[in-house]
């Protein structure tokens, strides 16, 4: 075997080589990332669970010529991998055993990636920071006082932090794209209904998607050659063709206008963000794009929109856990509805709570027009930004998040300033449209670095190019080369 | 839009079958009436010109092939099952 020190911090695209030609096996890259993992996580805290002992058995038997041959891949707790637990970072669903594989997780196993390990989040991916774990903080990888972002924070955090080749997770108004901004790697939300969630514990269903965080852009793709696909099992999958998305992979952007939205350049957002962003601008130009300001002139509605319809729907959503079928239950109940308020009470955090209550009261008799019919048309002005943007410009391009990572506990305690961080990822939720984070800088913070990223959002099924857009930037830049010390 | 302070978290904890502390009743109140306070914002969009858009991609009565497939047998039905017996999920006495 070759390289065994520096093997984790292969991305996945070196990591295949090194199998197909024979330099690694299986075996040993598991071997090695467990030793890392050993090392490195009691720092990070990025993992909930894991199990190797099925993964070297899969590792025994793959074929390294698979498209995703033999490479190990970090999944988020909120996605089925049968026989492991599938918690949600919570307390509910703390001793539950994922009874099937999602589609996402079969679909990576077809193409011979092996799941080994479960990646802490928010709760339900109810949160920004992951510290609404019910079991731990992951910390920052570029500075551990401070979070990796979230709901994806686990998963983020791994792949920085060389504890895994790639992860998947999940984003319902921005949780891979954040996280991927804060740790600095490359975080990819498809498009609404591109990537199935059969097997995905709901959140937001008319916003949920899954996605890959990775190093770079090219394994972004290799993934999403993997995850992409209509699946009947997920009535709101798309049935579109999956062109291979490495394929436009180091073409120029000679030709492609790319739309700054002015709204998204306005007062709040960190300096040191606005300057890496408006640097990454002039690269984009100078790589062929041609720059137009756009308008989205709903963006300021976004974030109040999504609290609305996520809550609302999350209140529906999450009224399954009620202590019956699986999950906690609570002891000695007076009767049926005594069961399900003290299971609930016992089970659920203190976020996922706020939430489903904001959501049962939107929904509620009374207030369902003033509040959750309201939102949905909102979101159909906000749909029609995008429509109205794409018709002129082929991508958009915005900083992800308007401040690099924060302290831990610095939000906690105010949960409107944390939804205030999603303000520029939410809206591509909201429009079923697809999105990139990847880095594009840092912030002089102290003694410390923090990685700033930018996003790239493109229009429904539009990923390859996107992707086409994202690695020409990343390509011209060394921001993806430099590596956390931990 | 409706004023924020008719949120009763009590009232809508229990709708939502969740016991809260008297602590959390006190807090949530407060926070929530926040947020309540931030969404507001949504009164001065101009709504009159759209539908609600219930998905970011309208579809349809999607439908499949209705043919038999695998399936969980009982034992993988009920293996998280928090308390089970002779192939059911035991519950709290429901009828007196």
């Amino acid at each position: 075997m070759t390289g065994a020190a520096d093997l984790p911090a292969r991305n996945i695209a070196d990591l295949q080589s090194l199998l197909r030609q024979g330099r690694i096996s299986p075996r040993e890259v598991l071997e090695v990332l467990r030793d890392r993992i050993a090392s490195i996580d009691p720092t990070i805290e990025a993992y909930l669970s894991l199990d190797y002992e099925a993964a070297l058995k899969e590792a025994q038997e793959v074929d390294v010529e698979l498209p995703l041959g033999g490479v190990p891949i970090a999944i988020k707790d909120i996605i089925n991998v049968a026989g492991q637990p599938c918690t949600c970072a919570s307390r509910i669903l703390a001793s539950y055993q994922a009874p099937y594989d999602a589609t996402v997780v079969r679909k990576l196993r077809a193409a011979g990636a092996i799941p080994y390990g479960k990646t802490n989040m928010d709760e339900f991916a109810m949160g920004s920071s992951t510290e609404n774990s019910s079991v731990k903080s992951t910390r920052n990888p570029w500075d551990t006082s401070r979070v990796p972002g979230g709901s994806s924070g686990g998963s983020a955090a791994a792949v920085a932090a060389d504890e895994a080749f790639g992860a998947l997770g999940t984003d319902t108004g921005g949780s891979i794209r954040q996280p991927a901004a804060f740790s600095g790697v490359v975080g990819f939300k498809p498009s609404y209904g591109r990537v199935s969630r059969f097997g995905v514990v709901a959140f937001a269903s008319s916003l949920d998607q899954v996605g890959p965080l990775t190093q770079t852009v090219r394994d972004s793709a290799l993934l999403m050659n993997a995850l992409a696909g209509h699946d009947p099992q997920d009535s709101t999958s798309l049935q579109a063709d999956v062109p291979d998305y490495t394929a436009g992979l180091g073409r120029d952007l000679r030709g492609l206008r790319i739309g700054l939205p002015k709204e998204y350049f306005v007062e709040g957002i960190d300096q040191s963000v606005k300057s890496a962003v408006e640097a990454a601008v002039k690269q984009l130009e100078s790589l062929g794009g041609e720059i137009v300001e756009v308008s989205l002139p709903h963006t300021d509605y976004a974030v109040a929109t999504y609290y609305i319809v996520a809550t609302a729907e999350a209140s529906a959503n999450l009224a399954r856990f009620d202590g019956v079928r699986y999950g906690h239950r609570a002891e000695n109940a007076r009767d049926l509805l005594d069961h399900y308020a003290r299971t609930r009470a016992e089970g659920f955090g203190a976020e996922v709570k706020r939430r489903i209550i904001l959501g049962t009261y939107v929904l509620s008799s009374g207030y369902y027009d003033a509040y959750y019919l309201r939102a949905q048309k909102v979101r159909e002005l906000i749909r029609q930004d995008f429509a109205q943007a794409f018709s002129r410009v082929d991508v958009l391009v915005s900083p992800t998040s308007p401040t690099p990572a924060f302290k831990l506990g610095e939000h906690s305690s105010d949960p409107l300033q944390m939804y205030l961080a999603d303000i520029f990822t939410i809206a591509a939720n909201l429009a079923g449209i697809c999105g990139i984070s990847v880095p594009c800088g840092f912030a002089e913070v102290g003694d410390r670095r923090l990685p700033i990223g930018l996003q790239i959002l493109g229009k429904s099924l539009d990923e390859a190019l996107l992707l086409q857009v994202a690695h020409a930037y990343e390509q011209s830049t060394d921001w993806h080369k430099i590596r956390p010390v931990v | 839009m409706s004023d924020s302070a008719d949120l009763d978290v009590g009232y809508v904890a229990k709708l939502a079958r969740l016991q809260l502390s008297d602590e959390e009743t006190v807090l949530f109140q407060k926070q929530l009436g926040q947020v309540l306070k931030y969404v507001d914002k949504l009164r001065a969009a101009d709504v009159s010109q759209v539908d609600a858009a219930t998905h970011a991609v309208p579809m349809f009565n999607v439908f499949r092939e209705d043919e038999p497939r695998a399936c969980f047998t009982a034992e993988e039905a009920l293996h998280n099952a928090p308390r089970q017996r002779d192939h059911l999920f035991i519950v709290p006495k429901v009828v007196e």
